[in-house]
C-alpha cells in the first residue's frame, strides 16, 4: 500500500555518507520526500530523518538496502512508532500594507507562528510544526499574499516519544 | 621508528597475505611502487590496460579464493578501473583496489590527473574511501580487506593521496578490526532451517535452485552431499554451474532464458523450490508471475536485500551458503522422488541441449574441451560465446567456470584467464571469446607473452556481435543494425564461412587473428573444418611458454537455443529455429 513512511538512520559521521545515502535513493529510483541530517551527542555518529512515500514491498527493500550499506550503523523504522516529528520553516512576506500587517499578526496568533523579524513593509515568520501543518500555512499565505512570499523549509526531524 | 605511508602499505599487504598485485604505474603511486621495488614477497603484474588489470585481479580472486588486489594511479588510471570494479562487485568477488590520488592540499583543485574516484565508484562497490590522514592508513587498509572478504564479498576502493604515501608515521598494522556499522551474519537461524526442512520433506516435486553463492562459499562438496542425501534434483544458474558435478545424475541443467528445457519445466512444475545463493535475476525468472507458481519457495542468501526482492519468498534464511547447507544436510532424510526424477529424465530426453550435427559448431568445440582437459579453468567473454559455454561445458571438482554473470562485461574473458593462470599455473586455462569481445582487451596478449602464460584463447569468429544479431533476428525483423564486424562494414559482401562474394574486398575479416597472435609473439591457429578441432587443441597444449589463439570460423548466423522470448514464462521455449 502506498503511504508515507519515516526512517531514523544512524550513520558514521564520515565524508561522503550523505552522498552514499541520497545516491542510493536516486540510483534505485526510490522516492524521497525529505532527508535531514546532523551529528548526534556522539560526534562520530550522524543521524538522518528520512521521509518517503512507497508501497510495502519497496519500503522493505529500502530498509534492507540501507542496512547493507557499510556506513549505516542502524535503521529504525518510525512508520508505526509514536514519535515527535517537526519541521522548521521560515516565511518572508513583503510589500505589506497596513491592513496586511494587522492580518499577519492575527494569522500568527491564530496559528501559533512566531514573527521573528519585520521592517516597514516586510515580515519573517518562524514556524516549527508538522509537515502537513506547514503545507496548510503556506497555502493560506500564498492565497492572501500571492507572489509576495518566500518559503524555506528544513525537512522533518523526528525522535521516538517517551513510553508512558 | 617511523616509516612512510608507502612502506606501511607494503607491510600491510604482506600481513594480509597478498602475493600478487595487478598494477599499472603513474605519477601518484610512484612512492608505493618504490617501496614495492625493495622487497620480494609480493609480485607485481603489469597488464597493458587498467580495465584488463581489474579483470585479471578478478579472475585471480575467483580462481584462488584470495582477495584480488589492484594498484593504479589517479585520474585516468582510476577511471579505467570502473568497469572492472562494477563487474567484480556484481558477481561478489573479493577485491581491493588502491588508487593514487593527488596530494591532499590539491584535492578539489582540478589538479593534473585528479578525479573524485570515490564519488564515481561509491555506488558500484561495497565500500569506497579516501585516506585523509596518515594515521588512518593502517586501519583503513585493515578495514578494506575485512569488508572485501566478509559477508557477501565485494570490491573495496581505497584512494591514497600522494602526500600520505610519503608521510612518515606509525608502523603498526592492526591484527583485527571491529567495525560497528558492519557485522555480517556468520550463523544460521536453526528455527528457519527446521521449517524449511519440514516443508522439503513433504515435497513430491522438489528442486534445488543453486546460484553463484554456493561457488563463492566453496560449498560444492557440501552441496553434493546434500543432493545425494536428500535425492533432490539440482538446477543451477550460470553462476551456480558446477555447484555439483555436471555429470551427476541429480544435475538437471541450467535455468533461464537460455536454460535447458528440462530445468525450466522442472522449475515451473516444482512444488518446493529450495534456492541457495541466487537473487532471482530477470534472466532466470522469465515472466515473473508464472515463475515457479506452484511452489513453496525457500531462499537462502547471505544478503537480506536479495530475499523477496524479485519474487516473494515463503521461508527466508539469511546465512552463508556453506553453513546453511551443512545444517540442512544434518536434518534431511532421503525423499521419495523417483517419479519426479523419472519425469525430469523424460524432459531431458525429449529436448536435450543440442546444436545441428553438421559443421564446425560451438557445441563440438566445447565438447572437445570437455573430453581433452581434466584439470581446467574456463573463462568466457559475454554474448553467444558465453551462453554456449555455459550450456555445454562440463564441470566437476577440478573444472571451474569463470564468467561475468551480473554485469555482462565484454572484454572480461581473456584478462580474467590471465589472472586465473597466474593463480593456477598447474591448471589448463582456456578463455572463450567472440570476435567482438576479444578485441576489447586483445592487448593483453602482450601480458600473457611477457609472463609466459600458456593460456588458450578460443575465438568464436562469426563476424558479428552475435548475441545482439540474434536479438535483432527475433525482435527487429532481422534488421542487423550496428552488429557487423566484417572488413566491409555493411556485411553485404560476405557469405557463410567468410568466403567473399565476387567483386568484393578480398580480405573477409579484420583483424587477421593468426597474424595478430604472431605479431605479439604468441601462437595462432585457424580452424575452418570440424575435423581440425582436436588437432588445434593438441597443438595449443604443446605450446607451454606462450599463449595460443585458436580462431574458429563458425557459422555466421548460429543462434543460442533454446530461448525464452521476452515476457514469456520459462517453460515456453523456442527449441529450434
Amino acid at each position: 500500500m502506498l503511504k508515507k513512511r519515516c526512517i531514523s538512520l544512524y550513520v558514521e559521521n564520515e565524508v561522503g555518507v550523505l552522498a552514499k545515502i541520497s545516491g542510493l535513493f536516486s540510483g534505485k529510483s526510490y522516492n524521497l520526500d525529505s532527508l535531514t541530517v546532523g551529528t548526534t551527542e556522539d560526534s562520530t555518529i550522524s543521524r538522518m530523518t528520512i521521509c518517503l512515500t512507497s508501497d510495502d514491498q519497496t519500503f522493505e527493500q529500502i530498509k534492507k538496502q540501507l542496512n547493507r550499506s557499510v556506513e549505516v550503523i542502524k535503521v529504525v523504522d518510525f512508520t508505526e512508532t509514536q514519535i515527535h516529528m517537526k519541521e522548521l520553516m521560515f516565511i518572508k512576506i513583503w510589500d505589506c500594507s497596513k491592513n496586511d500587517k494587522t492580518d499577519i499578526f492575527r494569522i500568527a496568533q491564530v496559528y501559533d507562528l512566531k514573527v521573528i523579524d519585520y521592517d516597514m513593509s516586510s515580515f519573517i515568520i518562524e514556524c516549527t510544526k508538522s509537515e502537513e501543518e506547514n503545507n496548510s500555512i503556506i497555502k493560506i499565505l500564498n492565497k492572501n499574499y500571492p507572489n509576495r512570499i518566500e518559503v524555506v523549509r528544513g525537512g522533518n526531524v523526528a525522535i521516538e516519544a517517551l513510553k508512558i | 621508528m617511523s616509516i612512510t605511508g608507502a612502506e606501511l602499505f607494503v607491510k600491510a599487504l604482506k600481513e594480509e597475505n597478498v602475493d600478487k598485485i595487478f598494477a599499472y604505474p603513474g605519477g601518484n603511486i610512484t612512492d608505493i611502487l618504490n617501496a614495492l621495488y625493495k622487497q620480494n614477497d609480493i609480485e607485481l603484474i603489469l597488464p597493458r590496460h587498467e580495465q584488463a588489470l581489474s579483470h585479471a585481479a578478478d579472475g585471480y580472486a575467483r580462481s584462488t579464493g584470495k582477495v584480488g588486489v589492484c594498484l593504479v594511479t589517479s585520474g585516468p588510471g582510476a577511471t579505467n578501473l570502473v568497469t572492472g570494479i562494477a563487474t567484480a562487485n556484481f558477481d561478489s568477488v573479493p577485491m581491493v583496489c588502491f588508487t593514487g590520488q593527488v596530494p591532499t592540499h590539491l584535492i578539489g583543485n582540478d589538479a593534473f590527473q585528479e578525479v573524485d574516484i570515490v564519488g564515481i565508484t561509491r555506488h558500484i562497490c561495497k565500500y569506497a574511501v579516501t585516506v585523509r590522514k596518515r594515521s588512518d592508513l593502517a586501519s583503513i587498509i585493515k578495514k578494506a580487506f575485512f569488508i572485501a572478504r566478509n559477508g557477501k564479498p565485494g570490491v573495496v576502493l581505497v584512494d591514497i593521496p600522494k602526500d600520505i604515501q610519503m608521510e612518515f608515521g606509525d608502523r603498526h598494522y592492526p591484527e583485527s578490526i571491529e567495525i560497528r556499522s558492519y557485522k555480517p551474519n556468520t550463523s544460521v537461524h536453526i528455527g528457519q532451517i527446521k521449517k524449511a526442512v519440514d516443508i522439503l520433506k513433504k515435497a513430491k516435486k522438489p528442486v534445488f535452485l543453486i546460484g553463484g553463492g554456493v561457488n563463492i562459499a566453496h560449498a560444492n562438496e557440501e552441496m553434493k552431499k546434500l543432493a545425494e542425501k536428500s535425492n533432490v534434483p539440482v538446477i543451477t544458474t550460470i553462476m551456480g554451474k558446477g555447484a555439483i558435478p555436471t555429470n551427476h545424475e541429480l544435475f538437471v541443467g541450467n535455468i533461464g532464458i537460455h536454460g535447458s528445457f528440462a530445468s525450466n519445466s522442472a522449475i515451473s512444475e516444482a512444488d518446493v523450490l529450495f534456492s541457495i545463493g541466487t537473487r532471482f535475476n530477470d534472466r532466470i525468472t522469465g515472466k515473473i508471475s508464472e515463475f515457479a507458481k506452484n511452489a513453496t519457495i525457500i531462499h537462502v542468501d547471505i544478503d537480506p536485500a536479495s530475499i523477496s526482492r524479485n519474487i516473494v519468498v515463503d521461508i527466508p534464511i539469511v546465512a552463508d551458503a556453506k553453513v546453511s547447507i551443512q545444517a540442512i544436510t544434518e536434518k534431511i532424510d532421503r525423499l521419495n522422488t523417483d517419479d519426479w526424477l523419472k519425469q525430469i529424465k523424460e524432459w531431458k530426453e525429449k529436448y536435450p541441449l543440442k546444436m545441428k550435427s553438421e559443421g564446425l559448431t560451438p557445441q563440438k568445440i566445447i565438447e572437445t574441451i570437455n573430453r581433452k582437459f581434466d584439470n581446467l579453468i574456463v573463462t568466457t567473454d559475454v554474448g553467444q560465446n558465453q551462453l554456449w559455454t555455459t550450456q555445454y561445458i562440463e564441470l566437476d571438482e577440478n573444472k571451474q567456470l569463470i564468467t561475468s554473470g551480473g554485469l555482462g562485461t565484454m572484454g572480461f574473458g581473456f584478462p580474467s584467464a590471465i589472472g586465473a593462470k597466474l593463480g593456477n599455473p598447474d591448471k589448463t586455462v582456456i578463455s572463450i571469446s567472440g570476435d567482438g569481445g576479444v578485441q576489447m582487451n586483445i592487448q593483453e596478449l602482450a601480458t600473457a607473452v611477457a609472463y609466459e602464460l600458456p593460456v588458450i584463447l578460443c575465438i568464436f569468429n562469426n563476424g558479428y556481435l552475435g548475441n545482439v544479431r540474434q536479438l535483432q533476428e527475433f525482435f527487429s525483423k532481422g534488421h542487423y543494425s550496428c552488429v557487423c564486424l566484417k572488413y566491409d562494414r555493411n556485411c553485404d559482401c560476405t557469405v557463410a564461412k567468410n568466403v567473399p562474394k565476387a567483386g568484393c574486398a578480398k580480405k573477409p575479416y579484420s583483424p587477421d587473428f593468426v597474424k595478430l597472435a604472431e605479431s605479439y609473439g604468441a601462437k595462432g591457429i585457424r580452424v575452418i573444418n570440424e575435423e581440425d578441432i582436436e588437432k588445434a587443441f593438441d597443438e595449443a597444449a604443446k605450446n607451454t611458454k606462450t599463449p595460443t589463439i585458436i580462431e574458429f570460423m563458425i557459422e555466421r548466423e548460429e543462434d543460442v537455443l533454446p530461448m525464452v522470448l521476452l515476457g514469456n514464462p520459462l517453460n515456453e521455449m523456442i527449441i529450434e529455429k
